[in-house]
């Protein structure tokens, strides 16, 4: 009945599918990638079991291990909740490192000038303050160029990253160089730095109190309202009186003040210093985050975590195995890719040959499969019409 | 049916997720005879002719040609078998001339004289006014038709598939098309017209295969039967096609436009030194080809333009008059001007895809709530009292209207307009994409809003519509007023007219239906 030539497959987009089997997609296409890690590390001569155990005591087993885990994922929660409500908006702000570095660098100016001198609590506060105003400004500018001219933010954003790590390079070895020749800044006093608290600094309860605070942000709160309709439909947002440039403008103002608190939290919260590269990445890595916990707060805090895991798990695996460290990178990527290529899946089923698609109509469903946010206003996921 | 077929749909079956597009759809089409299909929006005509023009493929079933069973696979492969879709959209390059765009996706050598030579060929043959060296985003939509039909033509399809053709044309372009039409016919190609149209159906096509909800209803012989039996079979019951309209009562001055000109983000003048007066009690009709300038007009009012000239004056009852021009959206709603406008893609002003019901009416409200947080009970309230009194068929007022159908995506728009109790209703298209009964609820909102002294301004496609529904009809032709008409009086033609022609005199040397009229001809008459 089926002759040859009939196609050997072709692509059939899904309607909804219930929360658990969208679940059950995403845990089989983690596993998926765990399986591909594991030829890998078959492929190197080691046993992936005690490999992957070796990532996992040498992340979580011991408080120590824990604490410098947690430390890692703190700034990558940090940027991944200043991030939402950018991409909640459809701003594509891929600027997150610059502005972790704008941030980095105000808190660094008080530190060196007034570390020694003001009180603790105020020269924390005054640090923290001026790392989210210069943080957001910095990261103003190119929304105000968007908002006034329709300036490519993609493009604008990643530009701004290079000129702020270039000046931190040239204050580094210029007017805020410690030692002469040593190209790095002092270390801050003591007086500088932010209070352990469970042998963690603090940051992390600042970012989880603010992980609480931004789910409220965008779903129930008017700014958050104003930012699912831009995300929508720039045009909808006008019909309802919106004044979108100036709602995108103070949105990416918040968003790059959050980012600079991350670098704040960074530098005197770990680093005790500022370099160049205090960004380390983060504000591309928490790009990923976002999207993968589709701009929901607490899914972003497991997936930050995981990262974390999978980046210190490298160093003992390194120490421990001989395996280098850039084979874990490449587990990581795997697991990101697989993670996002099942997003397919979930949007769309193969049908091959002789098979029938006989998903066949089962009347509404009131949830949205593809939406872990509950009660939101929107999902933002992107989804279209055929 | 025997030997003459020459495509035959057996048991067709094609889902998009849960969604059943065609279900075991069989009939066939006879050589050189051209078949309406008819059914309404969402009925499932495009999904079944993309699968004979290689769009999409069939999840179950077969298509055969002349007996043969055949995969389509793509459009190459529905060309290989003579096969050709005009789509609703066009699909033409703006930049390349009508020749270029004709002869893209040639092998070979692109030899101009030879592909102008067939170009002219197949125009003097079936009759099209064709220039192949105009460049596409100089021409009006009719000729951006032609060179869509003449290109599939040029690639030798014997069966031509036109999705929706005379949605954009004025009544004279579409009596064109079909004289164009005919000469194909007489020369024994095989025509697929989809529409919901019905007096086109009767007059071009030979006969009608009728769809329904994704399913056959039926195939008639178009000298067997007539309209109503068309609208019952694509309905499934009898309906009453019928639009109250009442005489306006007491009409005052509402908003009086005067000498308006409307520069568009582009910075192009879109509408014309336009005036006019819309009056409590009664339905103003706007009526023009698609892009004349509607949509520029009130969007103006509703202060989502930028004005270059004139003068918007609102005038309430009880209150003085008020000047729109220089105020904010915001002012402006407020004022109680409101704008029910149904863009083309319908989501992309006026409603939120992504948000339920619920979400959609915290657009109007949502400035309402306390300090920083939305008052979600508001607009929750709203879109329950909605949903029952419009009867809007969705699982949850959470639901994301981008998934429910038209109609009740329509409804969610028109009614939370006409729940802010406006003095004044704009709306665009209200109906596009709407079946034959959610179109004639919406209708009746209309009137019932006219009755309550609302001044309503409808821009409308369907000329047969503005002409039962509206008091009078406002004609716009390249943004300038072409001319205003009584609803009552006024027929057709002479609305077609003015579509085309600012003033509706046709200039002696006949310039052919469709081609843009400068305003040295109303000089001339």
């Amino acid at each position: 009945m089926h002759n040859e030539k009939q196609p050997l497959f072709h692509l059939a987009r899904r309607d909804e599918m219930p929360k658990s089997k969208v679940w059950m997609i995403r845990a089989a296409s983690f596993l998926a990638a765990l399986l591909i890690g594991a030829a890998l590390f078959g492929v190197l001569g080691k046993n992936p079991f005690e490999a992957y155990g070796t990532i996992i005591t040498g992340s979580l087993a011991k408080p120590s291990a824990i604490r410098q885990t947690v430390k890692i994922a703190i700034p990558l929660l940090g940027t991944s909740l200043a991030l939402a409500p950018c991409f909640g908006m459809r701003y594509w702000n891929i600027g997150a490192e610059g502005q972790i570095t704008a941030g980095a660098l105000a808190a660094t100016y008080f530190a060196l000038h007034f570390g020694k001198t003001w009180p603790h609590p105020v020269i924390l506060i005054v640090m923290a303050l001026a790392a989210c105003l210069f943080g957001g400004l910095w990261a103003a500018i190119p929304a105000f160029f968007k908002a006034r001219y329709n300036t490519n933010e993609t493009l604008f954003t990643l530009m701004m990253n290079y000129i702020i790590i270039g000046v931190v390079k040239w204050l580094q070895g210029g007017p805020w160089e410690g030692k002469p020749g040593s190209q790095i800044i002092p270390m801050f006093p003591d007086n500088a730095m932010l209070p352990k608290v469970l042998g963690v600094h603090c940051g992390w309860i600042i970012i989880l109190l603010l992980t609480v605070f931004m789910y409220f942000y965008l779903t129930k709160m008017k700014h958050g309202y104003e930012i699912a309709v831009i995300g929508d439909s720039v045009n909808t947002a006008r019909y309802a009186g919106m004044n979108v440039g100036r709602i995108v403008i103070r949105t990416v103002f918040f968003s790059g003040a959050i980012c600079g608190l991350v670098g704040y939290l960074v530098t005197c919260g770990a680093n005790g210093t500022l370099y160049d590269s205090v960004a380390a990445g983060v504000g591309f890595t928490a790009i990923t985050v976002a999207w993968l916990a589709q701009l929901n707060p607490f899914a972003m805090i497991a997936i930050s975590m995981l990262l974390a895991v999978l980046s210190k798990g490298a160093g003992t695996l390194q120490t421990r195995m001989e395996v280098p460290a850039s084979v874990s990178d490449i587990l990581t990527g795997v697991i990101l890719f697989s993670m996002l290529a099942c997003e397919f899946f979930i949007n769309y089923k193969i049908i091959f040959r002789g098979q029938h698609n006989d998903d066949g109509p089962r009347g509404f469903a009131p949830e949205d499969g593809k939406k872990p946010v509950k009660d939101a206003f929107a999902s933002n996921g992107k989804e279209g019409g055929r | 049916m025997g030997a003459s077929n020459s495509i035959e749909f057996k048991n067709i079956t094609k889902r998009f997720g849960r969604k059943v597009a065609n279900e075991n759809i069989s009939f066939s089409l006879n050589k050189g005879e051209i078949l309406s299909l008819l059914g309404e929006n969402g009925s499932g005509k495009t999904t079944l002719m993309n699968m004979l023009a290689g769009i999409y493929y069939p999840d179950e079933g077969e298509i055969l040609i002349n007996g043969e069973p055949v995969q389509i696979r793509s459009p190459k492969d529905a060309f290989r078998y003579n096969i050709g879709m005009v789509h609703q959209h066009f699909k033409l390059v703006d930049l390349f001339t009508a020749a270029e765009n004709i002869a893209l996706g040639e092998k070979g050598r692109l030899d101009r004289s030879r592909i102008a030579a067939k170009i002219r060929e197949i125009s003097s043959k079936y009759g099209f006014i064709i220039d192949p060296d105009k460049k596409v985003y100089e021409m009006s939509v009719s000729e951006k038709q032609t060179v869509e039909i003449v290109k599939v033509l040029y690639r030798g399809a014997d069966v031509l598939i036109l999705d929706e053709p005379t949605a954009v044309l004025t009544p004279q372009e579409i009596g064109h098309l079909f004289t164009v039409l005919r000469a194909m016919k007489a020369d024994g190609k095989s025509i697929i017209i989809i529409t919901h149209k019905l007096n086109e159906v009767m007059e071009i096509s030979d006969e009608v295969a009728v769809l329904n909800h994704g399913s056959f209803i039926g195939k008639v012989r178009t000298s067997d039967t007539d309209p109503q039996k068309l609208t019952e079979m694509m309905v499934g019951h009898k309906v009453a096609l019928e639009i109250r309209r009442p005489m306006p009562k007491d009409p005052k001055p509402r908003i009086v436009v005067n000498d308006l000109t409307v520069r568009n983000h582009e910075g192009v003048n879109k509408a014309h030194h336009i005036s006019f007066t819309a009056y409590s009690g009664e339905i103003l009709g706007i009526a023009g080809i698609a892009g004349s300038g509607q949509k520029e007009l009130l969007e103006a009012i509703a202060g989502l333009q930028v004005i270059t000239a004139g003068s918007i004056q609102y005038l309430p009852d009880g209150k003085k008059p008020m000047e729109l021009v220089g105020k904010t959206p915001m002012q402006i709603r407020q004022a109680g001007v409101s704008l029910a406008f149904v863009p083309e893609d319908r989501l992309g002003m006026g409603l939120v895809g992504s948000m339920g019901m619920s979400g959609n009416m915290l657009l109007r409200t949502w400035r309402r709530g306390k300090g920083i947080f939305v008052d979600e009970k508001i607009s929750r309230d709203l879109a329950e009292h909605i949903r029952e009194e419009l009867d809007v068929s969705t699982p949850d007022i959470m639901y994301p209207v981008r998934r429910l159908s038209g109609g009740n995506v329509q409804k969610v728009l028109v009614g939370r307009e006409i729940a802010s109790a406006p003095s004044v209703l704009m709306s665009a298209y209200a109906v596009r994409g709407l079946d034959i009964n959610t179109s004639y609820t919406i209708y009746n909102l209309m009137t019932e809003q006219k009755e309550k002294g609302v001044a309503v301004l409808y821009v409308g496609e369907d000329l047969d519509v503005l002409l039962e529904l509206c008091d009078r009809i406002l004609v716009l032709c390249d943004g300038h007023v072409s001319g205003i008409v009584d609803a009552r009086t006024s027929n057709k033609n002479e609305i077609g007219l003015l579509m085309t022609t600012i003033g509706g005199q046709q200039p002696s040397g006949s310039v052919p239906a469709g081609q843009k009229s400068g305003k040295e001809e109303q000089q001339d008459a």
